[in-house]
């Protein structure tokens, strides 16, 4: 299983019948594939639609009916659009159970980087700190090290997104929690021991004495 | 509202002039106005909107024209132009959260001088900005936005300029409607009054100057 299908599948397990959730692009988007069957999920995507379904056929997009890149999807049962005035007011305003995005740093504190590399990479925000301000729950994807250097760092060294501590990061090697407000170790990857997480992590972590591995 | 033909429209805007243009990723962005504003060859334009979308659609057509002096927007990351522009110093980018950036507009268009919002507490984005703390919790100032021009695109106009809009192409076009000095509409569909019902109306007719008239 490559990183990114064990960072979607385990993050899929946090999701709750009913949630109304948004993904972010990249790793977060594959979320989506992996929804329990059975399970309804109210996935929002902020350019205005509650109800995203899967992309459509070749052929059968709509001008009018797209995902936050202007890509085609289509609506599933249910659906509804409405203004980008209400769809960062349902964000903000904590009617968002869930948010997942992709990551640059996350540091001891909690705090994500995950919108800009000054003189590289600037492609605004979007709706990136509005989420994290806003989500009742901010999980992270993103993968543990970036060439090889860790992501989960003593203090991002990269403009951040908020300020507000993120709930839960999953990487392709662990599960880490911030909800006691330290980064706790929660799950070790298949495979992967808590001594390979600590020597790709920077963060100073919380080891319970029984750490489990995910289950995929 | 005052039926109008595409290039009289067009023709109203100067050089300089501040427009809030619809639409997301180019999606409700009223094209045949676009398209007409680099025929006319409209320079230094001020562009308020969520994004410059890609080169060759939308906003981006305008950015690759540079026609745009100053863009205030959520997100350029899908057009390397504006990127390159940017970082050229060809080009000003003003970058503003989503949400605070169409709360901003709203703000302008509900007589509002602002609003308060959680969003950048703590981040680049509260740099030169007054916070508050209301109930413990702590919040941005952030002040309303106007412009001369809002320009609209939705699904259906009727001949009195009540308007309604199609799925994810509704974004930022009922928003600006509110906010600007004089509000051009291009309509995907004209139809008599009364084919949207009262209650599906989203931008009543007072609020629309100009509709542009079929070619």
């Amino acid at each position: 299983m490559d990183a990114q299908t064990i960072i979607a599948r385990r993050i899929a397990q946090e999701l709750r019948s009913g949630m109304l959730v948004n993904l972010g692009v990249g790793i977060p988007t594959l979320v989506a594939n992996y929804v329990p069957a059975g399970m309804q999920i109210y996935f929002q995507s902020e350019n205005g639609l509650i109800g995203t379904g899967p992309i459509p056929e070749q052929g059968m997009g709509h001008a009018t009916l797209t995902d936050a890149a202007g890509q085609p999807v289509t609506a599933l049962p249910g659906a509804s659009t409405f203004d980008s005035a209400m769809s960062f007011g349902l964000i903000r305003g904590g009617h968002l159970d869930m948010t997942v995005l992709g990551g640059l740093q996350v540091d001891e504190q909690g705090r994500l980087a995950n919108w800009m590399i000054p003189g590289k990479m600037v492609p605004g925000m979007g709706g990136a700190m509005d989420l994290v301000a806003g989500a009742k729950r901010v999980v992270v994807a993103m993968q543990h090290t970036a060439k090889g250097k860790p992501k989960i760092i003593k203090r991002c060294s990269l403009p951040l997104t908020s300020t507000r501590r993120v709930d839960l990061v999953v990487t392709e090697l662990a599960v880490i929690s911030f909800a006691e407000g330290r980064p706790t170790l929660l799950e070790t990857a298949p495979g992967v021991s808590v001594n390979d997480v600590l020597t790709s992590t920077e963060a100073s972590l919380v080891v319970p004495d029984h750490v489990p591995s995910m289950h995929l | 509202m005052k039926p109008i033909p595409l290039k009289d429209a067009v023709a109203m805007i100067p050089d300089g002039a501040s427009l809030m243009i619809g639409g997301f990723m180019g999606v409700g962005t009223p094209g045949r106005v676009i398209d007409e504003l680099l025929r006319q060859g409209k320079r230094g334009l001020t562009v308020i909107g969520n994004d410059t979308a890609r080169p060759g659609i939308g906003i981006g057509k305008l950015i690759s024209a540079k026609a745009v002096r100053k863009a205030v927007v959520s997100h350029i990351g899908l057009n390397p132009e504006t990127q390159q522009q940017m970082l050229a110093g060809e080009t000003e980018v003003d970058l503003v959260p989503q949400g605070t950036l169409i709360e901003r507009i709203r703000a302008g268009g509900y007589g509002l001088g602002g609003i308060l919002t959680p969003t950048g507490v703590g981040t680049v984005v509260e740099e030169g900005k007054q916070r508050l703390t209301v109930d413990g919790r702590d919040y941005l100032v952030e002040t309303a936005l106007r412009a001369d021009f809002a320009l609209v695109n939705c699904s259906l106009a009727d001949y009195m300029g009540n308007l309604a809009y199609a799925l994810t192409a509704r974004n930022f076009n009922p928003v600006i409607a509110m906010a600007t000095d004089t509000v051009i509409v291009e309509a995907n569909h004209i139809v008599p009054v009364g084919v949207i019902p009262p209650d599906q109306v989203v931008t009543p007719a007072p609020l629309v100057d100009y509709l542009i008239t079929n070619d």
